[in-house]
């Protein structure tokens, strides 16, 4: 069973969204929805699953939906009709008591904008979530500092938020959504306030965090880079329609229509593709020249290599970890996974 | 709720007829049956006199039964007010002139985070209010008290209704055209009652200061909780906060300038009614005033006017110095360290 389940979901704010449910149902477009009734639809029949341990990347322009699909996870907003599960329990389901509850125990949230305390110190907020659930202050001082510790910040936990750059208060940020340990985080648009160096350096903690704690990640960003580089998933959201989910690499090599085609147009491929996606397996690969090797990990990037197969001219030889052969990649290979169609 | 709206309209159509109907068949001055409208159009002449919603006859009749039927009830809040009063003011009026001067100096120097200036600008008016002339300073307290009694009365109800106004949309719809109310009626127009309701002196005065003074605390408490920052609120309930974690935790303390500024222009408007209803006999600086205009010596109505302006002073400085310094504690730390 997945961890986070959500089907056949429908969003779409206005007066009476009921009334207009069936005309969206029918396939009527945004557009057409907004100038007959004056409602937006927010999310246009989503289902997705997303599995445990794994980074979920949402992605979309502003508009498409992606902020309202992860308020429905955690159910800041309530859907017009659909389910939404969690570990097998229908968010829909639960009474007020139960959804605070709920909120408390199995998933915290990182925002744009940080969404700090701005009257408390920052281990004050690093300890909100343990506050709310009722930990005494020695206790959760302890955890919070411990969080702070890990997100390097040592030092900084007695100022307040915006006495601290904006990396430093989404690290705070970062480190109030770890502090109550639970098993998802959502994350919405996390980084895309900070400005390139500090988001690329934040990628690089989280995914340093993630490869230890191993939590389920719902990450939204409009940034493709991000998303390839953090998602084991990534669903790319258009119009409040939900148009591929796929792993980065079916992304980038087979975009399901001409907005994820021209979305992916630009990315540098060379960044993201590794070397067991092209390779040609070792069974097939009769009437290769193999006297001129160079031995490729199958993990790695072909950025990596590439500049070796260049200089020496030579094919590739890719190995797994323990230093069998899996396959060969020769200029064609390459030549046809770097053309942007 | 949203069913029944499209009937509203008709609602109202309904209590209007039924409100034409009620001012036709009680006026005396109706016409001996209905025919003789059409066949004699005079009446469209001139505004006919039937058509008189017999408003005041209502109002009157109401008032009247209040005071007969509920008048222990406003004797209890009479007797509890002006308890309240006479105690507080007995003994700021029995304190010797400078401890009394100097513990409000005191007040405000920690109040405002130790201001200097401020603190030696109060002590200066506070000074004055003796200096102008030996009587104001007895009045200045009895004016004083009424204000603060005032004012309290204003916070204990204000606040929550505030609250309650910015967390539910049917609550603001339905209150804030009481404010408006409140706010544009002309105070004679219930200070006379609450003479009625309360007899002379201070606590038809608390009474009025209420009505005039609360809107503006009401509707900043309101807004000042609207505008808390909406992400921070969504933080707030993400991480599973109860609806009065989220008020006492988040929202309040963010709300907290602007119920400030509230609480200040509350104060300001306390201090101008509670002159006017120096009027309906209630003693203090402002009678002062309203006994220089009656013998038409100016210099005595401004001498205690300007004694009014340096209690308004200290009144206002105290407050807002009060809210910079909280204002200071959770927003404007800009300092960046790196």
């Amino acid at each position: 069973m997945s961890k986070i389940e959500i089907k056949n979901v429908y969003k779409i704010f206005g007066d009476q969204p009921t009334k207009v449910l069936p005309m969206v149902k029918d396939g009527a477009t945004k557009e057409e929805v907004l100038e007959k009734t004056g409602h937006t639809i927010g999310l246009d029949n989503v289902s997705l699953s997303i599995e445990e341990g794994e980074t979920f990347v949402c992605m979309g322009l502003s508009g498409s939906g992606k902020s309202t699909l992860i308020r429905h996870i955690n159910r800041l907003i309530d859907p017009t009709s659909g389910e939404v599960s969690v570990e097998g329990t229908n968010v829909m389901d639960l009474n007020q008591k139960q959804l605070i509850e709920f909120r408390r125990h199995k998933m915290s949230m990182v925002f744009q904008r940080f969404g700090l305390f701005p009257h408390k110190t920052v281990l004050e907020n690093v300890g909100y979530g343990l506050e709310v659930q009722g930990q005494k202050p020695e206790e959760r001082n302890k955890t919070a500092m411990e969080k702070i510790e890990a997100v390097g910040l040592n030092g900084f936990e007695h100022q307040y938020p915006n006495q601290l750059s904006g990396g430093m208060q989404q690290r705070v940020g970062l480190a109030r959504a770890l502090a109550t340990n639970t098993d998802i985080m959502l994350m919405d648009e996390a980084f895309s306030a900070l400005d390139p160096l500090i988001r690329s350096d934040m990628q690089k903690q989280l995914m340093d965090l993630q490869s230890e704690l191993k939590k389920t990640i719902v990450f939204i960003t409009h940034d493709l880079d991000e998303s390839l580089r953090l998602g084991d998933h990534i669903g790319i959201l258009n119009g409040g329609k939900l148009v591929q989910v796929g792993t980065p690499v079916d992304i980038i090599m087979n975009p399901a229509d001409d907005y994820v085609t021209a979305f992916v147009k630009d990315v540098n491929r060379a960044k993201v593709i590794k070397a067991k996606i092209i390779m040609k397996p070792a069974s097939e690969a009769n009437g290769i020249d193999k006297k001129n090797l160079v031995k490729v990990q199958e993990d790695q990037f072909i950025e990596e290599f590439l500049p070796q197969v260049v200089c020496n001219d030579a094919n590739c030889e890719v190995v797994d970890k323990q230093g069998n052969i899996k396959g060969y990649i020769t200029n064609k290979e390459l030549q046809k996974s770097l053309t942007k169609s | 709720m949203e069913k029944y709206k499209k009937y509203f309209n008709l609602v109202y159509l309904i209590a209007f007829i039924a409100m034409v109907v009620v001012a036709y068949t009680t006026s005396k001055y109706r016409p001996e049956s209905i025919s003789v409208l059409f066949t004699d159009p005079s009446w469209l002449g001139n505004w006919p006199k039937w058509l008189d919603l017999p408003l005041m006859p209502f109002l009157n009749d109401g008032f009247d039964k209040l005071i007969k039927e509920y008048g222990m009830f406003f004797e209890g809040i009479n007797n509890f007010l002006l308890g309240l009063y006479t105690d507080m003011k007995n003994f700021m009026v029995g304190l010797p002139w400078p401890i009394l001067m100097i513990s409000v100096i005191a007040l405000c120097y920690f109040v405002s985070g130790r201001n200097t200036g401020t603190t030696i600008m109060v002590a200066f008016c506070v000074f004055f209010l003796g200096f102008l002339s030996p009587r104001y300073w007895d009045k200045c307290i009895m004016t004083t008290c009424i204000v603060v009694i005032g004012m309290l009365l204003c916070l204990i109800i204000g606040i929550p209704v505030g609250i309650l106004m910015a967390r539910n949309k049917k609550v603001r719809n339905a209150i804030l055209p009481v404010l408006d109310l409140m706010q544009t009626i002309p105070s004679f127009c219930y200070l006379i009652p609450g003479i009625l309701l309360f007899g002379l002196g201070a606590v038809p005065a608390i009474f009025a200061i209420f009505v005039y003074a609360v809107p503006p605390l009401i509707r900043l408490t309101d807004l000042g909780i609207r505008l808390v920052d909406k992400e921070v609120v969504e933080a707030a309930e993400a991480f599973g906060a109860n609806k009065k974690q989220k008020l006492w935790g988040v929202q309040l303390p963010l709300a907290l300038p602007n119920i400030m500024q509230g609480i200040n222009q509350c104060t300001m408007m306390s201090l101008a009614m509670v002159v006017i209803a120096s009027m309906i006999g209630t003693r203090g600086i402002g009678d002062e005033v309203l006994l220089g205009l009656q013998q038409l010596n100016v210099g005595m109505a401004t001498e205690a006017g300007i004694a009014i302006v340096l209690l308004a002073i200290i009144f206002d400085r105290i407050t807002q110095s009060y809210g910079e310094k909280i204002q200071e504690r959770t927003h404007n730390k800009k300092k960046l360290i790196l």
